[in-house]
């Protein structure tokens, strides 16, 4: 007689990518036409998450009340530019090339000595502010495009793209989101490349981290979602090394997904115990 | 051919009105106004009872609100639903202000124009994304109550369907229907359903085989805050087969259709209520009490 033990955790990370995007397109509609507006507004870069987020949208609301706006910087890679257009062009939304070289150069000129790490988050921050002026013009509320391993991770600038008004991929990891993508029809070289945050030239996201999302998500899910604690991660095999690594991320990057502390005085803080939804009253 | 000692044979195919809608989160009086609608149609589909969901009323997540959107039974807004549904019977979720000034997340069946039972939530859930007891005063009594057209009847609300223990309650009751009234939240997405959606069908034909009873499910739809409500209501026979099963996701008035009949024969193919060994059941909860808390 043989008897099955079951040494390995499971890890399920797959999705039902059409329930998924059914959830999405709904939450999309629902939370944009619930606060008064009918239309969106993303930055498409080109990559995977945004490409995603674009197709939901176009989805959602019809592709006339997306804009896409498309926002390279001198180093940015061309294919990154051509493949953001591609989704446009399949799409069907609206969209808008701005080059923010120039606003980005104008101010560095005075601190040329500025690190790789000031240029990139001043980048997307210069992004962020264009995408909320552009919503305004827009009539529509700005879509995040932040995955659940990046919000982890705290890959991103505070600020910067980790701001919107609305995220209806945030509590997807990277290997899931990729799920959606294909189920949604994301082109296949967008599909495909590394991921990147396009921040330099060459850059990639699993070269800075030092992992791939493939190895990461599945650290992550039994973290964070299953809480499975250090020693029981290191018996199943993960690198002491990696998950103290990873735990240090989580918890070093927590303040960029809380909003500011606010030094307590009165009876009823905003904060801490002024407690509403933000779909009060809606 | 048998005949039944008392003419139940006649008794009438009960119609049943599932309102799987979505409040506006705070907004009693817009709420108000689609109760009204529910019920209006209910009435013209003949429905003899229309089910509302959880805090229909007022929305899931009050927070802070909750004071602010609180109600007595015996208010306007209530008394303004009692006039609209008539004859017809209606459960409707609220935020209940009791004469000592608590909050109880409440729901409440009336028939015939006036209220016949109130339940306040007993399990409170504080964990993961919820945390009711912050606000609401946990309920102190799990009964059921007699009704003059669907029996004897018991009520829970989403978390205390959850427990166990209600259901052997009403088991003891020997309910007809076990209404569960819910704000459900999809999680778990990994699979051919909704997980959550999953254990309630779950737990729904369980309970509905093993009480042999009617039992209701009403969960509404509609989003807070970025959590999807999945609604799926359901009606299932004591058989644990489905009745009747609202879409997903989507708002709808669905109908079902019960033979009260069921009942009988479910009683007879199956008979755990007449077997049960209710002193037993007490008596092994007495010494468990003894042991745990001398």
């Amino acid at each position: 007689m043989i008897t099955m033990c079951y040494r390995q955790p499971i890890i399920n990370l797959t999705i039902n990518a059409e329930l998924v995007a059914e959830i999405l397109r709904r939450f999309i509609r629902n939370e944009i036409t619930r606060a008064g507006f009918g239309r969106a507004v993303l930055g498409l870069s080109g990559g995977v998450d945004s490409s995603t987020v674009a197709f939901l949208a176009a989805q959602a609301l019809g592709p006339e009340n997306v804009l896409a706006v498309v926002m390279p910087y001198k180093t940015s890679s061309e294919a990154s530019v051509r493949d953001a257009r591609l989704v446009i062009e399949i799409t069907g939304i609206r969209s808008l090339q701005i080059s923010i070289t120039e606003q980005i150069d104008a101010y560095f000129d005075r601190f040329p000595d500025a690190s790789q790490m000031r240029r990139a988050n001043k980048c997307a921050r210069e992004r962020m502010t264009i995408l909320y002026d552009q919503s305004a013009a827009f009539n529509g509320l700005v879509l995040g495009t932040s995955n659940k391993s990046e919000l982890l991770l705290g890959y991103g600038t505070q600020y910067g793209d980790l701001a919107s008004a609305i995220n209806p991929v945030g509590d997807l990891y990277k290997t899931q989101l990729r799920q959606l993508a294909a189920h949604l029809g994301v082109p296949k070289p967008i599909l495909e490349k590394p991921p990147t945050g396009d921040l330099w030239v060459g850059q990639t996201d699993e070269g800075e981290l030092g992992f791939t999302y493939a190895e990461v998500d599945r650290l992550l899910f039994l973290m964070v979602d299953r809480r499975w604690r250090r020693a029981e991660l290191i018996r199943v095999g993960f690198a002491p090394e990696f998950v103290d690594r990873v735990a240090m991320l989580i918890r070093r990057n927590h303040y960029k997904r809380r909003m500011p502390i606010i030094a307590k005085l009165s009876h009823r803080t905003v904060d801490r115990d002024f407690r509403y939804a933000r779909d009060w009253g809606t | 051919m048998m005949t039944a000692p008392d003419d139940r044979s006649s008794a009438k195919v009960l119609r049943i009105a599932l309102a799987q809608c979505s409040p506006a989160l705070g907004d009693v009086e817009r709420n108000l106004e689609m109760h009204l609608r529910l019920i209006e149609q209910a009435r013209s589909q003949q429905a003899d009872l229309v089910v509302f969901p959880e805090l229909s009323l007022t929305g899931y997540f009050v927070r802070d609100m909750t004071p602010d959107l609180a109600v007595e039974p015996s208010g306007a807004q209530i008394s303004r639903l009692l006039a609209a549904a008539g004859p017809m019977a209606m459960v409707v979720g609220f935020v209940e202000e009791s004469p000592r000034r608590r909050f109880f997340n409440s729901v409440l069946f009336a028939e015939g124009g006036r209220i016949i039972h109130v339940h306040r939530k007993v399990y409170l859930p504080t964990y993961g994304l919820f945390d009711e007891q912050r606000y609401f005063a946990a309920g102190d009594r799990i009964q059921a109550f007699d009704t003059a057209r669907f029996g004897r009847m018991g009520m829970l609300i989403c978390e205390d369907f959850w427990h166990l223990s209600a259901a052997a309650i009403m088991q003891a009751e020997e309910v007809d229907m076990l209404l569960c009234v819910s704000n459900s939240p999809a999680r778990g997405v990994d699979g051919p359903k909704i997980r959550t959606a999953e254990t309630y069908e779950n737990i729904c034909r369980a309970y509905a085989q093993l009480l042999g009873a009617v039992v209701i499910l009403v969960n509404r739809v509609g989003f807070e805050d970025g959590l999807c409500f999945w609604g799926g209501s359901m009606v299932v026979g004591p058989d644990g087969q489905i009745i009747a099963h609202a879409p997903l996701l989507d708002e709808a008035l669905a109908l079902a259709e019960f033979d009260p009949l069921e009942l009988r024969r479910a009683s007879i193919s199956t008979p755990l209520a007449r077997d049960e060994r209710l002193l037993l059941t007490i008596e092994e909860l007495v010494r468990i009490k003894r042991q745990r808390y001398s």
